[in-house]
C-alpha cells in the first residue's frame, strides 16, 4: 500500500516483527532502572520551535498515523471504479468517522459536481414539479443527526467462512457522521403531496447525478419519517467521494440507498424495481428464492481491538477490549463480550448510551494473562433482537445471501498477542 | 397532514423538457418506455460495437466483468450464476439500466432503438426469444422472465423472530474449536505477501 506521498507503507508482517522486538521487559518493583533519556535529556521539541499557524490551512493527520487510511482489496471487484474501499475501523476510537478515511463505494466513480452546477428535481405525483438549486436547499429549516451508513455487502465476503484478516476488511464498509441537512419530508411537502392521494401505497424513487444513477425505491412512509437530504457531514461540506454537494441519508437502512450526488426525487405509485433492487441488493436463500427490499441493517458489532491488525503488543496485564455496535432498528442497549468463543459472556461498558441508527462504542476493561482467547462481541438493540452467530444466520439463509451478514465475529488471539479471523464451533 | 404543511416558496417549477430529460424510469409494467424498436440481429451488431469488449460476444462476460447470459437453474447451488436470464425478475430493469448507465464509461449515449436492440440480443443470448424477435413498447410484456416469481418480500421479522431472545451468559456451549481458519492470512494490501493473494479466479465478490 502506498500513501499519497508515494511512500510504501509497512506491511502487517513487518509491523508485527517490529512489535515483537519492542515488547517491554516487565518492571521489577524496587529494582534500579536506567534513566529515560526522553526525560533526562532536553529534547529538540522542548527547546526549538514548532510550525507556525500559517503552515497548514487545512491539515492532515501527522505522518506517524499514515497507516490509518482507507484500503481497497483489488481482487474483490473487476475494476476500481465500480468498487469499494474500507474504513480503518481497527485504528479508530469513539464513534465519529473522520471523513478523510471514511469508506467509499461508487458504481461509476466519484464525480466532481460543483454547487453552481447542482440541481435537485422533485417530480411525479406531486402538486408542482420543482427544481432546487444548492442555495435553495440551504434556506430550508435544517436538522442535525448522527447516523451510520453501512454497505449492505459489509462482511459479505465472510458468508462462506473466514476470508480476510482484519476488522477493516471484514467490517469496514461503514462510517458514522453527524449530518446537517433538510428533511426529505420538508422538500416533498414543498412540492405538495395532494396529487399523490393515499400516501400509504406510494413510493419515492431517488437517483444520483452520476452515470450509474444508483436509483432506488423507498416507501413513502420511510421518506416522510426520517430521511435527510444532507449537505454537511461532521461540520463541513460532504467530501466529493461521499456525494458533494448533496446526498441522501436513509437512517438504519442499507448504504446503497444513501444516494450520493442526489439529483432527482420521483413520487410514484409503484416501485421502479431498478437494477440496484433486483439484480443487486437482493438476498438469495438456500432454496434459490431471494428476498427483496431488505432495507434495514440488523444489530451488529465488531471488536476493533485486539484484532488481526491490532495485535496485543504490551504483554500481560491490563487490556482494553473495544469495539463498535449498531442497529438499523433502533438504539443499542447492550453489548456482551466473550473471551472463550461464546461459552461465557461479560456485559461490556457503553461509552455513551446507544443512539438510534448510530454507532455505539463499547469497552471491556480486563486483564490478560497471555492466554489464548476467542474474542466475540454480541449486540442487543432496543427491539430485543440479539445479534446471531454466523451459523444461526446460515441456518435460515444459506451461504449465498451476499448482503446483510451481521453474524458474530470471532478473533483468535494467540499467546504471542497476534489475532486471526476464525470461526469456532 | 402534508396538505397543511407550510410552504417556503423555494425552488421553481420544473419544465416538461427538464422532467423528460431526467425522468427516464421504466417500471415493470413497461410504463416509461419510449417509442422505438430493435431486433435481435441489429442488437448483435450494436452489442458487438458497444458491449462485447467487457460482456463478451455472447453476453457471457469477459474476465471479472458481469456475465449477462447463462446460469439457468443455478440459484440454489453453491455458487449461483445470476444473470439477466437466470435471475433478473423484470425486463424493464434491463432496458432502464442499459439506457441510463451503459456502456460503462460512456453512459447515456445509446438511442432508444439501440437500447431495444441490445435488450433483444441479451434476451436471445439467454434463449428467451427466437432470432426473429423484435422488441418494442408493444412486444415488451410478451417476454417471460424465468425468475419473475423468484423473489419474496423481506421476511426477517418473522423468519428470524427467534433472534429476539434472552441471551445466554454462562455455560452456553461445550468445547470450542476452530472450524474455519482465515483463508487470506496476510495483509490484502501487501502485494508481496503470498498469504494475501487468492488463487486465480477464486472468490470474486459480488457487490
Amino acid at each position: 500500500m502506498t500513501d499519497s506521498s508515494g511512500i510504501k507503507g509497512p506491511s502487517r508482517r513487518a509491523f508485527l516483527k517490529a512489535a515483537a522486538a519492542s515488547v517491554p521487559v516487565a518492571a521489577v518493583a524496587g529494582a534500579a532502572r536506567a534513566d529515560d533519556p526522553l526525560i533526562t535529556e532536553v529534547q529538540e521539541w522542548a527547546s526549538g520551535l514548532g510550525e507556525g499557524v500559517d503552515a497548514t490551512p487545512y491539515g492532515l493527520p501527522i505522518e506517524y498515523e499514515s497507516d490509518v487510511i482507507r484500503r481497497n482489496v483489488e481482487w474483490l471487484t473487476a475494476d476500481a471504479i465500480s468498487s469499494i474501499n474500507f474504513t480503518p475501523i481497527h485504528a479508530l476510537d469513539g464513534t465519529i468517522t473522520p471523513q478523510g478515511c471514511a469508506f467509499e463505494r461508487h458504481h461509476s466513480g466519484a464525480i466532481e459536481l460543483k454547487k453552481e452546477d447542482y440541481r435537485l428535481m422533485i417530480n411525479g405525483l406531486v402538486d408542482r414539479p420543482l427544481v432546487f438549486t444548492y442555495e435553495d436547499l440551504e434556506r430550508f429549516p435544517r436538522e442535525n443527526h448522527v447516523y451510520f451508513c453501512e454497505c449492505a455487502a459489509n462482511t459479505g465476503m465472510e458468508w462462506a467462512g473466514a476470508q480476510l484478516n482484519g476488522a477493516q476488511y471484514t467490517h469496514g464498509m461503514i462510517h458514522n457522521m453527524e449530518y446537517t441537512g433538510v428533511s426529505l419530508r420538508t422538500l416533498l411537502e414543498e412540492a405538495g403531496l395532494d396529487a399523490a392521494g393515499d400516501l400509504t401505497d406510494k413510493w419515492v424513487y431517488v437517483e444520483g447525478a452520476d452515470a450509474s444513477s444508483n436509483g432506488r425505491s423507498i416507501p413513502m412512509e420511510k421518506a416522510l419519517d426520517d430521511c435527510l437530504v444532507a449537505f454537511k457531514a461532521n461540520g463541513e461540506a460532504l467530501r466529493m467521494e461521499h456525494g458533494y454537494p448533496v446526498r441522501l441519508c436513509v437512517p438504519g437502512w442499507e448504504g446503497n440507498m444513501w444516494v450520493k450526488w442526489l439529483r432527482r426525487i420521483d413520487v410514484s405509485d409503484s416501485a421502479v424495481e431498478s437494477r440496484e433492487e433486483t439484480s443487486k441488493y437482493t438476498d438469495t436463500l438456500a432454496d434459490g428464492t431471494s428476498r427483496k427490499w431488505t432495507w434495514a441493517m440488523d444489530a451488529k458489532s465488531i471488536i476493533t481491538s485486539p484484532s488481526p491488525q491490532m495485535p496485543i503488543k504490551h504483554g500481560k496485564g491490563p487490556l482494553v477490549i473495544t469495539g463498535l455496535a449498531w442497529s438499523g432498528r433502533g438504539a443499542i442497549t447492550r453489548v456482551d463480550v466473550s473471551k472463550d468463543g461464546g461459552k461465557t459472556w461479560e456485559t461490556a461498558r457503553l461509552a455513551k448510551p446507544g443512539e438510534r441508527m448510530a454507532l455505539t462504542r463499547f469497552y471491556l476493561d480486563t486483564t490478560w494473562e497471555g492466554e489464548e482467547m476467542f474474542l466475540q462481541a454480541r449486540a442487543m438493540d432496543e427491539t430485543g433482537y440479539v445479534q446471531p452467530t454466523k451459523d444461526e444466520l446460515r441456518e435460515v439463509r444459506g451461504e449465498n445471501s451476499i448482503y446483510h451478514n451481521n453474524g458474530i465475529q470471532t478473533w483468535w488471539v494467540q499467546p504471542n498477542g497476534e489475532a486471526d479471523n476464525v470461526e469456532v464451533s | 397532514s402534508p396538505a397543511a404543511a407550510e410552504k417556503f416558496g423555494l425552488g421553481r417549477v420544473a419544465t416538461d423538457a427538464e422532467v423528460a430529460a431526467w425522468d427516464l424510469d421504466v417500471h415493470p409494467d413497461g410504463s416509461g418506455l419510449p417509442e422505438g424498436s430493435g431486433d435481435v440481429w441489429t442488437g448483435e451488431t450494436v452489442f458487438a460495437d458497444n458491449c462485447a469488449v467487457c460482456h463478451g460476444d455472447f453476453a457471457e462476460g469477459v474476465g471479472n466483468w458481469p456475465k449477462l447470459a447463462g446460469g439457468m437453474g443455478t440459484l440454489d447451488r453453491k455458487d449461483p450464476l445470476k444473470t439477466v436470464g437466470s435471475y433478473w425478475p423484470y425486463l424493464s430493469t434491463t432496458w432502464d439500466y442499459v439506457n441510463r448507465s451503459m456502456p460503462f464509461g460512456n453512459a447515456q449515449t445509446l438511442t432508444p432503438d439501440e437500447v431495444y436492440a441490445i435488450t433483444a440480443y441479451i434476451l436471445f443470448s439467454n434463449d428467451l426469444v427466437d432470432d426473429d424477435f423484435v422488441l418494442s413498447k408493444e412486444t415488451f410484456l410478451d417476454v417471460e422472465m424465468p425468475n419473475a416469481d423468484g423473489f419474496i418480500l423481506d421476511d426477517r421479522l418473522t423468519s428470524e423472530a427467534h433472534f429476539v431472545r434472552e441471551p445466554c451468559m454462562e455455560n452456553c456451549k461445550g468445547e470450542v474449536k476452530i472450524t474455519k481458519n482465515v483463508v487470506f492470512k496476510g495483509d490484502p494490501n501487501s502485494p508481496d505477501d503470498p498469504e494475501a493473494e487468492p488463487a486465480a479466479q477464486e472468490a470474486v465478490a459480488e457487490e
